[in-house]
Formats: C-alpha cells, sequence, structure tokens
C-alpha cells in the first residue's frame, strides 16, 4: 500500500496519457501500438537505471550515449571483422562500457573533479572514438544480432526488452535492499556525514560510475540489435531523455534520492508520448515543445506534492 | 548610567532570549575616545551583545542610545550608516574578487552600473595607506593574502567608514607580534580621534596593554566594568569566572536525592545497575540539575588509550594524555583553542603531522588516515555540527542510526537485514526515550535534542568503546540533555571511554571525571574531580594566550 502511494503520481500521469492518446487516434490503445512502444524503450530504460545510481550518489553521467555507441561499435567490430560469435561479443560491449565507466568514477573521485566535466569530456573521446573504429560509416551486421530485437512469437515481447525490465527490477533491489545502495543514497545524501561515520565512500561512488557504463555497454548491445547495425552517431542526446526520465520519476539531481522504478515509469511516459504524437501526425518540432513542457510540469507537479507533504507532516504534532 | 552625556553608546537593560536567555539585563557604556575590552568566558554573551550593537541581531529587550539619540539599527546596513562599525571574527571577504573591491563592496563608485576602476584604486589605495598596508597591492585577488592581511584588510574596510564605534571581534588571533604592534598604533591614534572602540580577546595581556576600561559578563550578565590600570590578568580571570568558583559549583551541584522509587529513569540504556554507592540520577523536572553521583577513581583502571606528542601544525601542539576505561574525561578551554581540532585528530577526520596514538591492548605507535580505521579500532565521534557532517537530514532515523554499522550487523551477503536493523534500532531509539512517531521519520523533522539522540544512538548500535562527544548537549532542550548525562553514566559504567568537549563548564564539573584544559592549542592543565575549581580551570584556559604564562 505504501509502494502503491508512492508510485500513484506517475501512475496517473501515464494512464492520462495513454487515455488522452487513446481517444484522440483508434490506432493508439492496440496490440501492436504497445509492442511496438515496448520494443523501442529498451536502450533507454537500461541508460536510465544506470543515470539514477549515478543520480543518487550526487554525481551526473554526461557520457551515457557516446559510451554505448562505443560499445556497439566494439562489438560491431568483434562480430564482422574478427568474425567472434554474439555470446563472446556482448561481454565485450559491456567490458568496453565499464572501462569508460571506470574512468569516468576514478577521475571524478579521485581528483574531486565534479562527474559533469569529466563525463562531458569522456562524451566527446568516446564519439570520437567510435568514429575512428566504425570509419564515421554505418556498419552492417545483419541477422546475427537481430533476434535480440525482435519480439518472442510467444510473448510478444523482445529479449532485450526482458533485459531492461530485468536491469530495472535487479537495480531498484540494488538501491533500496542493499548495503550497497544504503551506502550510495547516504553518499548523495551528505558524504562528509558519511566520512564522519567511517566510511569509505569512495570504492562506492566510482562502482556506480563502472555500473552505470556496464549498462551503457548493454545499452549499446539492444541499439544494434534494433538497427542490425553499429550506427556511429547513434544515441545522440540520449543523456538527456535519461535525466528527464529520473527527474520526472523524482529522482534528485542534487543526490540522496532516487527510484529506479519510478525512473522507468518515466522512460514509459516519454516513450508513450512520442508515440501517441506521432500517431496524431504532430510535427517534430511540435513534439520537441510538447514533450519539454511535459518534463517540466511532471517536476513541478512533484515540487508541489513533497511541499504540501512536508505541510501535512508539520501540523500535528510537532508543536 | 549617570555619564550619559560623556558617553557616545549606551546600552540599557539589554536582554536576548532564544530558547535560553543569552542576555540578561545588560547596561553598558562606551566613552568616545576609549578602547574598552569585553571579556567572558565562552558563551557569557560578548559576541552577542556586540551582534546587537551592530544590528546583526535584534534584541528581545531594551535600548540603546548612540551619543544621546536613540539607537535601535534594524539591520547592519543602518548600523553602519550612523558610524558603527563592526570587525567579526571570521573573515567576510569574498576570495575572488580584489582587495579593492572587497573594500568598497557595495558602495563601488560606478557611473551607471560600469565600475570606474580608475577611481575605486585610487581610493582602495588612500584607504589602506592609511591603515599603513602601502604594501598590498589593490589590484591583488585577496585569496592570495594571507590571513594576517586578510584580517587586517577587514579592519582596513570597516575605518574607511565614518566610524564612531568600533568594534574587533578577536582582531589579532591570526596576526603576528608586528601586525599586532602596527593594529594597536591604529587604534590608539583612532582612539585621539575620538572613536570609541570595543575590543573583544582571549589575549589578556593584550587587553590589559591597550583598554582603558575592561566590562566582564558571566552567563549573559555583566559582572562589573573596571579601570584596567588596577587590574591583573589574574584579576580578570577571577572575575570571568566567579568571585569565587565554588559559590558557583555547589549552586549547580545537586544533593543527591534519596528517597526510592522515585526513579523513573525507564531502561537505563546499558541496563547495567548503578554500583551501590552510586547516587540516583536526577530527573527531567530539575532544569539545572546535574548528576554529580558515581565518579570513580581512575586510577587502578585499565589505559585504553595513550596520546602521545599528537601535533597538527597551527592548532593542536604537542597533546599527550591518558585515557582509561570507565573514564570520563573533559576538554575545556575557549573556543578555538583545538578541542574540536583534537578530536578530528583522533578520530582520524584530520591527519596529524606529528606524534602517536597508542590503543589496547598492544599499544603499538599508529596514526589514523581516515575515520573508518578510528572507527575499526573503536571509536566513535558524536560531531559539534550535527547538521553538517554527523546526520544525513533528509533520511529517516532508521538510515541515519544503522549507518555505521551497516556491514557488521545489518547485513548478510551484501542484502539488509531489516528486521535485525528495525529490531535494533528501534530498541535503541527507544532506550533513549527518542520522540519520534516512528523510526522511519525523517530526522530532519525532529527537534534538535532527538536530533542529536539520533547522532549518538548510531555508535550506540556500533558499540564502539571510545567515544568522543564534541559539544554534545549545544542548543538542545533540558529534558534531552539530562538524557544523555545519564547516558555518559551508563556508558562509564559499561567500561567505555569518554572524551567530552564542551564549552559549558559546569557541564564538564558535573559530568566527568578528570578534566584536561586546553589553551592556544597545547594542554594546560589536568585537573582530577578533588582538585579542580571554576578559576583554576579558567586560568588554566587563558593560560597560553597571555604571554607571561604557559
Amino acid at each position: 500500500m505504501n509502494s502503491f502511494r508512492k508510485y500513484a503520481g506517475l501512475v496517473s500521469v501515464l494512464g492520462i496519457l495513454v487515455a488522452v492518446f487513446s481517444l484522440s487516434s483508434k490506432n493508439f490503445f492496440q496490440l501492436a501500438t504497445l509492442i511496438s512502444i515496448a520494443n523501442q524503450i529498451p536502450d533507454l530504460t537500461l541508460v536510465a537505471v544506470g543515470m539514477t545510481l549515478v543520480l543518487v550518489v550526487g554525481g551526473i553521467d554526461l557520457s551515457v550515449g557516446s559510451v554505448l555507441a562505443l560499445s556497439s561499435a566494439v562489438m560491431g567490430t568483434f562480430i564482422v571483422d574478427f568474425h567472434w560469435p554474439l555470446v563472446a561479443s556482448i561481454p565485450m560491449a559491456m567490458l568496453i562500457g565499464a572501462l569508460c565507466g571506470l574512468i569516468n568514477g576514478s577521475i571524478s573521485i579521485g581528483a574531486k573533479i565534479p562527474s559533469f566535466i569529466v563525463t562531458l569530456g569522456m562524451l566527446e573521446i568516446a564519439r570520437g572514438a567510435t568514429k575512428t573504429i566504425t570509419n564515421s560509416q554505418t556498419k552492417y551486421i545483419g541477422s546475427v544480432i537481430e533476434p535480440i530485437g525482435e519480439p518472442l512469437p510467444w510473448l510478444m515481447l523482445s529479449p532485450a526488452f526482458l533485459v531492461a525490465l530485468g536491469a530495472v527490477v535487479l537495480g531498484e533491489l540494488l538501491l533500496t535492499r542493499t548495503v550497497f545502495g544504503r551506502y550510495c543514497i547516504a553518499i548523495g545524501t551528505n558524504a562528509e556525514a558519511v566520512r564522519m561515520s567511517g566510511i569509505r565512500a569512495a570504492p562506492y561512488s566510482i562502482s556506480v560510475f563502472v555500473l552505470c557504463g556496464l549498462l551503457c555497454g548493454l545499452a549499446g548491445v539492444t541499439q544494434t540489435a534494433r538497427l542490425a547495425a553499429v550506427d556511429p552517431n547513434a544515441a545522440m542526446g540520449i543523456e538527456l531523455s535519461a535525466i528527464a526520465a529520473c527527474v520526472i520519476g523524482g529522482t534528485s539531481l542534487m543526490g540522496g534520492r532516487g527510484s529506479v522504478i519510478s525512473s522507468f515509469f518515466g522512460v514509459l511516459i516519454i516513450a508513450v508520448l512520442q508515440t501517441g504524437l506521432a500517431q496524431l501526425g504532430v510535427s517534430d518540432a511540435n513534439k520537441q515543445i510538447i514533450t519539454g513542457v511535459v518534463i517540466i510540469l511532471a517536476v513541478l507537479l512533484d515540487a508541489l506534492r513533497s511541499r504540501f507533504a512536508i505541510n501535512v507532516h508539520l501540523s500535528p504534532k510537532e508543536l | 548610567m549617570k555619564q550619559d552625556v560623556d558617553s557616545i553608546l549606551t546600552v540599557q537593560g539589554l536582554t536576548k532570549r532564544y530558547a535560553v536567555t543569552v542576555l540578561d539585563n545588560v547596561c553598558f557604556e562606551l566613552r568616545p575616545g576609549e578602547i574598552h575590552g569585553l571579556l567572558g568566558a565562552n558563551g557569557a554573551g560578548k559576541s552577542t551583545l556586540c551582534k546587537i550593537i551592530s544590528g546583526l541581531v535584534a534584541p528581545t529587550a531594551g535600548s540603546m542610545s548612540l551619543a544621546s539619540q536613540m539607537y535601535s539599527p534594524s539591520n547592519k546596513q543602518t548600523a553602519e550608516s550612523v558610524g558603527v562599525q563592526i570587525v567579526q571574527q571570521e573573515l567576510n571577504l569574498i576570495p575572488t574578487l580584489s582587495v579593492a573591491e572587497n573594500l568598497f563592496l557595495g558602495r563601488m563608485p560606478h557611473v551607471a552600473g560600469v565600475i570606474l576602476q580608475q577611481e575605486l584604486q585610487r581610493r582602495a589605495r588612500v584607504a589602506l595607506e592609511r591603515f599603513g598596508l602601502d604594501s598590498i597591492d589593490p589590484k591583488m585577488m585577496v585569496s592570495r593574502l594571507g590571513v594576517g592581511y586578510q584580517q587586517m584588510l577587514e579592519i582596513a574596510g570597516a575605518l574607511d567608514r565614518p566610524c564612531r564605534v568600533l568594534i574587533l571581534d578577536e582582531p589579532t588571533a591570526c596576526l603576528s607580534a608586528g601586525e599586532t604592534a602596527r593594529l594597536f598604533e591604529r587604534l590608539t591614534q583612532l582612539a585621539q580621534d575620538g572613536v570609541g572602540i570595543i575590543y573583544i580577546s582571549h589575549r589578556l595581556d593584550e587587553v590589559a596593554t591597550i583598554c582603558q576600561r575592561v566590562t566582564v559578563l558571566r552567563d549573559g550578565r555583566v559582572v562589573c566594568t573596571r579601570d584596567t590600570h588596577n587590574l591583573t590578568t589574574a584579576m580578570m580571570v577571577e572575575l570571568m569566572s566567579g568571585v569565587n568558583g565554588e559559590q558557583c559549583e555547589a549552586s549547580r551541584s545537586l544533593t543527591p536525592r534519596t528517597s526510592p522509587d522515585e526513579n523513573q529513569s525507564g531502561k537505563a540504556l546499558a541496563a547495567g545497575s548503578f554500583d551501590r554507592k552510586s547516587k540516583r540520577i536526577p530527573l527531567c523536572s530539575e532544569p539545572v540539575a546535574i548528576t554529580i553521583g558515581s565518579h570513580s577513581e581512575t586510577t587502578g583502571r585499565s589505559v585504553l588509550l595513550k596520546v602521545e606528542g599528537l601535533t597538527r601544525k597551527g592548532v593542536v601542539n604537542d597533546v599527550s594524555f591518558e585515557l582509561h576505561a570507565g573514564e570520563r574525561l573533559g576538554i575545556a578551554g575557549l573556543v578555538g583553542s583545538g578541542r574540536t581540532e583534537l578530536l578530528r585528530l583522533l578520530f582520524g577526520a584530520d591527519h596529524a603531522d606529528a606524534g602517536w596514538i597508542r590503543l589496547s591492548p598492544d599499544f603499538r605507535e599508529r596514526r589514523m588516515r581516515h575515520p573508518s580505521q578510528a572507527v575499526r579500532a573503536g571509536f566513535a565521534m558524536v560531531t559539534e555540527d550535527r547538521k553538517q557532517n554527523g546526520l544525513l537530514l533528509s533520511q529517516s532515523i532508521r538510515v541515519n542510526a544503522s549507518l555505521c554499522s551497516m556491514r557488521r550487523r545489518f547485513s548478510r551477503w551484501g542484502w539488509i537485514r531489516r528486521q535485525a536493523e528495525q529490531k535494533t534500532v528501534q530498541e535503541v531509539c527507544d532506550s533513549m526515550d527518542t520522540r519520534c512517531t516512528g523510526i522511519d521519520q525523517i530526522v530532519e523533522k525532529l527537534s534538535g535534542g532527538n536530533q542529536q539522540k539520533v547522532a549518538i544512538a548510531k555508535w550506540l548500535i556500533q558499540d564502539a568503546s571510545i567515544f568522543l562527544f564534541d559539544e554534545p548537549t549545544r542548543g538542545i532542550d533540558v529534558s534531552a540533555r539530562q538524557r544523555i548525562y545519564k547516558l555518559f553514566e551508563s556508558l562509564a559504567m559499561q567500561g567505555k571511554a569518554l572524551v567530552i568537549v564542551s564549552s559549558d563548564l559546569d557541564e564538564l564539573l558535573a559530568t566527568c571525571d578528570r578534566i584536561l584544559v586546553m589553551s592556544a592549542g597545547c594542554i594546560s592543565g589536568v585537573f582530577e574531580r578533588n582538585e579542580w575549581s571554576h578559576e583554576k580551570i579558567m586560568q588554566a584556559a587563558f593560560a597560553g594566550y597571555s604571554g607571561g604564562m604557559a
């Protein structure tokens, strides 16, 4: 009951969006549309899970899109040029993602440089590396990888979506049920208090960046599967969509507060909006405007709600 | 005050109450052309008085007049505009701006918002020269100046404005002897020009040299105003600590009550029953009563910690002492004497430049490099500023209380054992009478006293053996205070060692077995329970600051 209340706001926003689109377009509330939405979101979902964790420890990762593309390019090279099997190439994608995360984390935590700056650098580096590897050309991979992105006939959902869903569940468990997650929340809330409690924060903060990189690597795999090709310009700007999803879900950019499931709702809201507006034939320009308005509205609603909650809390017993 | 005509500033019946009364019916008079020392121990009310005079704080009651006119500044700006300037202890400069910009912040020469750089530099140079600071380039960034120069710069800035009353709070704290001499020269000049100067300092010999009169404050009241020429520094200490220390102590201590069944103390945390000779713990209903019961002899108890020559340049100097199991060691001293810094060195929050910490049982030479080492070695530290670095304010009581012990007590394979966590946190909170709606309440919404209980609870759960308390009862109500004193006692009963830093001397006198006095970074005295007095401790606390002693 407690958890229902926690997600009530997000569920109702999502419900309203679905209702509006269903009423305005006959094609929206159909299995085919819903399946197509589900199969489009694995990349963003995986990235948003990683981003949530990074935001919770009080950091930010702007390099997610580039790292995703780099992982995809590395995997593509192994498959196409070195003729590695898929099962061996996927771990390479995750490894390269994790490596980028490790670099991000070690530098920003070790040298106490804001992660905004370090990951901004990584954004450029990883994108440049991707272009070098692919010669700035789209590399076709073909049917080897396609099954990952295609719906399973008996379930109508793709393995990629299931993987993303798994990441959401695991991410939420990590954050709420493990010592690691508890420390992350504590570090994001007040790093000095954590230090004065006798806990070394650095290993945890760095691990979070590694984890985020790893998830970007995985997102690189699902992305490549969907296109059946490596696109050197893939996932440009996904960092902003991921941050938007987290923020819609109520994750604080100041650290210490966040929920992976809420971020997933954020992803769903963005995806439903995109698909719904496209079906209505709204132009790209207007789609952008509406998406922006929804992001601000969602956060505004959350701010008003928490302010209201505090007032309710204070009134009865405190004085 | 009879000499109204003769005074530039008169303060009548000034009172300031927060939760407690900080200033009580204070009368004070400043003559033009005099340097007037303001003396008092920690928390005597000096700073509050100055803040009221300079418009930073509004009084609860009382009136002031400036040159026979009603004076009630609503903020610092109005005070400054009528010529009351204050230079506070903490520097208020903006490090990334230039010297000139800092001097004229808020009153820069400009045309339509564009700063006239030439004019600004010229005026800055004049202001600096007047203060003998010609060597400073007005274009230099303030962060590149030494602390001493920064302090001088602040004073120069205050003096560049129209000035009838100048308040200086510890101006010489970080000045060298040469700089101090130059400052005094300038102050004497100013006084000759008819400015009234209020001068606060721990350095009593300075006060004796430069001030014509002193006013002594104690517990928010004026003790007396005296001429300095027939006052020694020893007499000043005597005045600050009370004409005779015994009187004060006696009024504070509680005659042990023997009536049975009145002890509602409930579950004492330790569940350790007090030994036969010990007295009952006073109940919360007695506001100032502090237990004196069950102070044990420290001799014969096993040594838990030996500190040898611990030094951190500029703040803690060659500190050595021993700490025994079951001992409550108080650390007294003026604010800034290195008490907090000493605790931080012991806890590994700062790094020592020299000296060792030896811990039982092996007494190996070691230094703490990180609080995590200290915690593993059995230390716990309740920090002075619980909001800054003691608590996770926006998290629940549960998260805060279990934080230190998460790995050790509340996890299996990295997963949180929520039931165990719930049970333990609930128990400890109950045992400390923490008032809350439940352990999932956000700490920010608790009262100060209950927040402090949570800050302590996390170390009780961790089960440390050496507890470092930095101002454990600051800003908390009487009942919470009583609860914490009770806790000290039960912790000592269990054989834990406690180091308690407090600015409230009476608190230390009532709760500790032994008191160590720090002065200017050094230990200036160690007192056992049977040999201490208010006065001796105060004397020791000031010792490091007056050239003759220490």
